[in-house]
């Protein structure tokens, strides 16, 4: 495994660059296809609203894939990732419109954890429409 | 409906194995809108010291949680899965999952809680490869809300 960027490089509280991923209607029907998850409150707006959703919500699963792609543009090597938790704290609603919901991701190194294992804790804040979407939501990431 | 806590600490069987196909994960990675090369070029994942294009860290789920079947649709547990939510997910990896890999869950029920109502399962996914070695661990919390009342 090689990360582009080097344990000795890094501070606590460096950041991470952050990004925005766009999740529509059409993302989440295929996400529910590679994954597996056909749960219909992922993509049935009469489904939603019955069992008393605000609207179609995305996976959390998926909400906690892009999530990562901060840390893992970041570090260059997925497989960098020694860890990873979130808890879903807020669903991210997905109106069926052309712009659909969006996900802002943030990250910084909240702790050098292991000078001989090179590993960094990052911390992530995913917010979609104002609300803290993820809680928790923590890597291990072994650097270079 | 509080949950019986006998079960916790059962271990059901390990699955059969799931054999991770190299377009299964660039399907994954392409669902998820991620171009990192590792994922669908086997020369840029081996530069990355890989011997084969990985997965992304949270792909390993869908075998997983299909794994948590067996504990979610055990009637002698009784959970109601109308009402299950997924609360919280983690994952420890020895390493990525990649290309190739024949991987078998094995389900252990870690705790049964009943908070407000709600009934909270932990359920640890221990996924080793063929060779038996261990490459993620998956934990997964589930919440049942409770039925509400009349």
């Amino acid at each position: 495994m090689t990360a582009k960027i080097s344990y000795d490089e890094v501070e606590v509280g460096t950041e991470l660059p952050a990004q925005t991923f766009p999740v529509s209607r059409a993302t989440l029907v295929r996400y529910a296809g590679a994954s597996g998850d056909f749960n219909p409150i992922h993509w049935n707006e009469k489904f939603a609203k019955e069992v008393g959703l605000p609207d179609v919500i995305a996976h959390g699963m998926f909400t906690m894939a892009e999530a990562i792609r901060v840390v893992t543009d970041w570090a260059g090597d997925p497989g960098a990732v020694a860890e990873y938790g979130v808890r879903f704290t807020k669903p991210v609603v997905v109106p069926n419109d052309e712009t659909g919901a969006l996900i802002e991701v943030s990250a910084k190194v909240a702790a050098k954890l292991d000078d001989d294992d090179r590993t960094v804790r990052v911390d992530l804040t995913a917010m979609s429409a104002g609300q803290k979407v993820l809680g928790m939501s923590r890597a291990v990431v072994r650097l270079a | 409906m509080a949950l019986d806590q006998s079960f916790v600490g059962r271990t059901y069987p390990p699955t059969e194995p799931y054999e991770v196909g190299r377009e299964k994960i660039r399907e994954f990675a392409e669902a998820i809108g991620d171009t990192n090369a590792a994922y669908t070029d086997a020369e840029a994942a081996k530069a990355l010291g890989h011997s084969d294009v990985i997965a992304p860290p949270t792909f390993v789920f869908a075998i997983t949680f299909k794994a948590a079947g067996q504990v979610i649709e055990d009637p002698q547990l009784g959970l109601d899965y109308s009402r299950v939510v997924h609360g919280d997910q983690k994952f420890a990896y020895t390493r990525p999952v990649r290309s190739g890999d024949r991987l078998s869950v094995t389900s252990t029920i870690e705790a049964i809680k009943t908070m407000a109502g709600n009934d909270i399962i932990d359920i640890r996914g221990e996924v080793h490869d063929e060779a038996g070695e261990h490459v993620v661990t998956a934990f997964t919390k589930l919440v049942a809300r409770g039925a509400k009342e009349a």
